[in-house]
């Protein structure tokens, strides 16, 4: 199989403008990845299938990945007045990283036998910028799977023919699939409450419900 | 950037619709969710026309309890039993999908008895997986129980096995990260062998009773074809994906495990419909035999696990794997991304059931709707699986 430098380079060959990125992954696996640029991701997914030799024809696996915000600490050099005279200081300067949602696909031809090449898409933020394009018009695979993301995750993919929630219902609100996703806790209709899940029942009782107990 | 949809690209060469002629009303139905041929509970929005499908949505979600966000709370090894509970007429394929995965992230070794003991027990499993799809589907033809009845006694005597070994008929929960829980004994592979030597009778025997039959093929040839562009399009694996003539198996294309030491050949249909796929089970089955017999024969002393693996307190390095099996109904994928900590920061399945639901509208459009419950069951799904 083609490494991810020789297949990065014959995208770029063929669509120069294009973003692309190789992500390295340290685990025994290998399994490196292609994070593309939202402009270029339909053409560049059409020219791996297509590419005679590269042709990923066969789109197995779409998964959404969530990243929060996360703070990262970095030593940073200041210039200080200290004891009357001006000097170089090191200080720790707290800085947060935004989250983001991903979406990844591992990607197999049938013809060469290769796989899995790994490419990943990432939205701008985890709140009102959750835009992607989809690849359900390259791979009709990804059908299901996106829907499934959109669902879980709450990623919009445009261009998706469908985009429907596929395993919650319709009118559920938000997407559980989420790290900071909180449970509702008065799911559970409990016949003879007691010790928490009385007090749970009871936090959810109106005023008038509590009056006529 | 907006994608417009080309049609006329591979996964879109949709069959041209039906439609209702003149003032005629299109009927709608909800196939399911307490329909008794749909493996579970799955609901198909059908809209007809007389009795011809013009629309088919599948709905899923009934049995959905977020299997994923539960691994992703629990340590490595506790997610184990609950990959039992995903397709639980496999559940020892799954165990493998997982365990491979999980080796893949942190580069463990699996003793050559434990990879022996794994291709007897998928192999095994995959025996009584096809068996009973087969005598499902042919329950959903009409000939109530008989074929179902002959599949579920094999299936017994292979369950009978898996009980003893692993302490469950269903649930067996057996295979660990680097190797298995405990080691098959001279009386079970004393047990397996018998089992083995009965099985090519059976497949014999089925056969003599379904294969020509007349009834069989007037409802099965021509139904539900999938071209190969559109199968390799859509994703499909298994038997699913083989049935349209792509040579594609897992076991043969990754060589995981030791299925290189093993001859064996992988079947193709022809056609696409549902009869190749019920050949190509069938014929499945003998390969599974073939492997078994040389797995079986071949099988060395030695340790099922190292004893240095450590099994609970799971800590993988930062890093992500996607390891795949070629299990009975396609291929079963994990996906794992590892922080570091004890527990997996992503666990993902790939459900091959899923996905081989992804053409179910494309293959019953123009069909009858009796025609739509066959072309359901020759899919061969688990909703523990669709909808995790």
């Amino acid at each position: 199989m083609k490494t991810v430098e020789e297949i990065q380079a014959a995208i770029l060959a063929a669509f120069p403008a294009a973003e692309v990125a190789i992500e390295l992954n340290s685990s025994p696996s290998a399994q490196h990845s292609l994070r593309l640029g939202h402009a270029h991701a339909v053409a560049i997914a059409t020219f791996l299938r297509d590419d005679a030799a590269l042709q990923f024809d066969y789109c197995s696996n779409v998964t959404g990945v969530d990243w929060l915000d996360r703070e990262v600490s970095e030593k940073v050099k200041v210039k200080k007045i200290v004891d009357g005279a001006e000097q170089e200081v090191e200080e720790t300067v707290k800085r947060t990283v935004p989250g983001y949602l991903e979406a990844v696909y591992h990607l197999f031809s049938t013809v060469h036998r290769t796989g899995p090449l790994v490419i990943r898409m990432k939205t701008a933020n985890r709140v009102d910028q959750v835009a992607m394009p989809s690849l359900v018009p390259v791979w009709r695979s990804c059908e299901f799977q996106e829907r499934e993301v959109f669902d879980l995750y709450g990623i919009q993919f445009t261009g998706h023919p469908d985009l429907r929630r596929l395993l919650m219902w319709d009118e559920f609100k938000d997407h559980p699939m989420r790290r900071d996703y909180v449970e509702p806790d008065d799911y559970e209709y409990e016949p003879t409450p007691h010790d928490h899940v009385q007090a749970r029942a009871d936090a959810h009782k109106t005023a008038a419900e509590k009056g006529a107990a | 950037m907006t994608a417009t949809i080309d049609k006329k690209a591979p996964g879109w060469n949709r069959p041209p619709v039906v439609t209702a002629d003149g003032d005629a009303e299109l009927l709608e139905v909800a196939m399911g969710p307490h329909h008794p041929s749909t493996h579970g509970v799955f609901r198909m929005d059908v809209a007809l026309d007389g009795e011809r499908v013009v629309k088919l949505k599948p709905v899923f979600g009934y049995l959905h309890r977020n299997h994923e966000k539960i691994a992703e709370g629990a340590s490595y090894l506790a997610a184990m039993p609950y990959t039992d509970r995903l397709d639980y007429f496999c559940s020892l394929s799954n165990n493998w999908a997982y365990a491979l995965s999980v080796e893949k992230l942190m580069g463990l070794q699996v003793p050559e008895r434990a990879e022996y003991i794994r291709v007897i027990l998928a192999e095994l499993t995959r025996i009584q997986n096809h068996a009973s799809t087969i005598g499902f589907l042919l329950q959903e033809m009409g000939a109530s129980g008989t074929p179902l009845m002959y599949a579920f006694r094999e299936r017994e005597k292979i369950v009978d096995l898996f009980e003893d070994l692993t302490g469950s008929r269903m649930m067996c929960n057996y295979m660990r990260f680097g190797g298995c829980r405990v080691d098959m004994s001279e009386a079970h592979l004393r047990r397996a062998r018998e089992i083995v030597a009965s099985l090519p009778g059976f497949v014999d025997e089925y056969e003599a009773l379904l294969t020509s039959n007349e009834i069989l093929m007037a409802r099965c040839q021509g139904v539900g074809v999938i071209k190969p562009e559109l199968a390799i399009n859509a994703g499909l694996s298994g038997p699913m994906l083989r049935c349209s003539g792509v040579n594609y198996d897992v076991r043969k294309v990754d060589k995981y495990g030791i299925y290189d030491r093993f001859n064996f050949r992988v079947p193709l249909g022809d056609h696409g419909d549902i009869y190749d796929r019920y050949m190509v089970r069938v014929l499945e089955m003998r390969e599974s035999i073939r492997i078994l017999e040389q797995a079986l024969h071949d099988i060395p002393a030695g340790p099922v696990q190292d004893v240095k693996t450590k099994s609970r307190g799971l800590r993988p390095k930062p890093g992500e794997a996607y390891g795949r099996i070629e299990a009975p109904k396609g291929e079963l994928g994990f996906y794992l991304i590892s922080d570091g900590s004890a527990n997996p920061y992503r666990y993902r399945v790939r459900p091959p059931s899923l996905i081989n639901l992804t053409i179910l509208e494309d293959m019953c459009l123009g069909q009858n709707v009796a025609d739509v419950v066959l072309i359901f069951g020759s899919v061969d799904i688990v909703l523990g699986e669709v909808d995790r």
